[in-house]
């Protein structure tokens, strides 16, 4: 067997463990093992690729690798479950820049040697931009889920992107049409940067889940891209088995939203719809409740549901609700969790989230499960969670978020918000759940409210 | 390996893809997708091979940080999963199975 044929082969086993390895990943006795398959493909991928012969010095890469894992090791270790989300659009964004690095890298050197045919500038093209817009997209989302700065909207920002499309098209024309030309090639990289900044700067923090959904789809397409600049079956096959898985994830979440990904990207959500004005909504009509009236309703309660959204992780509760569901369980009373698929800011943000509080993910209802049993529950606990428990998502069809699934925690005895005040969410439409008869208003900071709840139930 | 070789791949993959990842529970939703990230590092390979080939300077730089990035994505990626899913999987190996139920 030559070398080639042995790398050749080593691919093939690196590409079926990838499969594999993200099959596993589906379920959730087979996940651990699915993640150890994808990093052993990875690991058999990178083996045979110091094969390669077109590979003369090996100093550069092999620093290049140990920097990396350092970085990488340290990050993912050091990382607090509450900052993932910002974790993965990070990582998204530095697999978008190195492809847009291998990139460029590859349309110099066989621009050098006058070998670049349309072929393999087209994908160089496609996979400069997508990575550009990637890399920069991630970041901005990196910005706004640390909140580093204020990167929003502005006038003018649709003129910006559109002309921005268009330098991005001519570019990549140009590149194609002058290969030899490097000019170009750094335009287009510019153009797709600016790109992905003005395509996430508008976007705000409820559609985040699609976002990161959606840069995780583009940095599998930008590597596949790159696969058809080297030539290299590893890199096609992987790319777009994580650009179509991603994909499928984006769906799941503009689904949950009841949006298209058209909407999310590039509309506003106000453009559709009339929210009604709050005082007619909420009048007087807003009972406030204290934590020892909670805890007596509590005490009484067979079956009690928590509805945890985005306040949850800001005001790092996990833990303080992990107290209130052991204390509760101790007097015999039975608790789950529902989670809305957009709840927070990731895809499964809030399973992490309560994974770390050591909460048994088997308590964590998804939307179809939980929604049938809420008319069953005498308290439903609300904390940080607002337009995914808006009733009017159901009722009023000229509502901004009209028909979009939610939580029916309204069919539920009793419902506890726990809230700093009655603003609105991200869709900027008041709540009807708030002023419902079986409401029961528990204003304050999510985690000193459970603790107080889980004091005066100790006490009471 | 011809365009119509490579485009073969592309679409029995994409398709491959999209069926792999059907009806995953919410609770396997920032796993799969940090691990899928994790997966799209293969660029790596790419990356290493610029490095490597001592064209000039330029392209060994490129190369270089395109590997240092990578390399990140990959080596971060796969450990967060790790992490996430050991706490994840922490706590229902220390649950007993119930009446009826086969222990695993």
């Amino acid at each position: 067997m030559s070398r080639l044929d042995l790398v050749a082969a080593a691919y093939l086993v690196a590409a079926v463990l990838f499969v594999l390895g993200l099959k596993s990943l589906g379920r959730p006795r087979t996940a651990p093992r699915g993640n150890l398959l994808g990093a052993s493909g990875m690991l058999v991928a990178v083996l045979a690729t110091l094969l390669d012969r077109s590979i003369v010095d090996f100093r550069v890469l092999l620093a290049g690798l140990v920097v990396g894992s350092a970085i990488g090791m340290v990050l993912a270790v050091k990382v607090r479950m509450t900052a993932m989300p910002q974790l993965v659009a990070l990582f998204n964004g530095f697999g978008g820049g190195a492809s847009v690095l291998v990139a460029t890298a590859s349309l110099v050197e066989v621009g050098d040697q006058g070998l670049v045919d349309d072929q393999f500038a087209v994908a160089a093209a496609l996979t400069a931009l997508i990575g550009a817009v990637t890399l920069t997209g991630s970041m901005v989302a990196f910005t706004k889920l640390q909140e580093i700065g204020s990167l929003r909207s502005f006038p003018g920002l649709a003129v910006l992107r559109a002309t921005m499309a268009i330098v991005a098209v001519v570019a990549s024309v140009m590149v194609v049409a002058r290969p030899g030309d490097q000019g170009w090639m750094w335009a287009l990289v510019a153009a797709g940067a600016l790109l992905g900044v003005f395509g996430t700067i508008a976007i705000g923090g409820a559609d985040m889940p699609v976002v990161i959904a959606l840069l995780n789809s583009c940095s599998g397409v930008a590597a596949s891209t790159a696969g058809f600049v080297l030539d290299n079956s590893l890199l096609i096959i992987a790319g777009s088995l994580v650009g179509a898985s991603g994909l499928v994830l984006t769906q799941i979440m503009c689904r949950s939203m009841n949006r298209s990904l058209f909407d999310v990207v590039f509309g506003s959500l106000a453009a559709s719809g009339v929210a009604p004005d709050a005082s007619d909504v909420y009048g007087d009509r807003v009972t406030s409740t204290s934590a020892e009236e909670v805890a007596m309703l509590l005490e009484v309660a067979e079956r009690v549901a928590i509805v945890p959204g985005y306040g949850l992780a800001v005001a790092q509760a996990q833990h303080a609700v992990r107290d209130l569901m052991r204390t509760l369980n101790d007097s015999g009373v039975e608790v789950v969790f529902g989670i809305h698929p957009v709840a927070g800011r990731m895809p499964g943000h809030m399973n992490v989230l309560l994974a770390e509080a050591e909460i048994d993910y088997e308590r964590l209802l998804d939307m179809d499960q939980i929604n049938p049993t809420f008319a069953q529950t005498d308290v439903t606990i609300v904390i940080g969670a607002n337009d995914v428990v808006n009733p009017s998502a159901r009722t009023d069809p000229d509502s901004p978020i009209a028909g979009m699934p939610i939580l029916d925690v309204d069919e539920s005895r009793t419902v506890v918000v726990v809230k700093r005040s009655l603003s609105p969410g991200f869709a900027g439409v008041p709540n009807p759940l708030f002023a419902a008869d079986g409401t029961l208003m528990l204003f304050g900071d999510g985690k000193d409210a459970v603790l107080d709840v889980v004091a005066a139930l100790l006490n009471g | 390996m011809t365009l119509l070789v490579a485009l073969t791949l592309f679409v029995l993959a994409v398709f491959l893809g999209l069926e792999l990842i059907t009806k995953v529970p919410a609770t396997l939703h920032t796993p799969l997708m940090s691990g899928s990230n994790a997966v799209s590092g293969i660029t790596l390979i790419g990356a290493m091979v610029s490095a490597g080939t001592d064209h000039s300077a330029l392209t060994t730089w490129l190369g270089f940080v395109a590997v240092v990035l990578a390399t990140v994505n990959v080596v971060g990626g796969f450990l967060v999963t790790g992490r996430m899913l050991a706490m994840f999987s922490a706590r229902s190996t220390k649950r007993r199975p119930s009446v009826g139920e086969e222990p695993s």
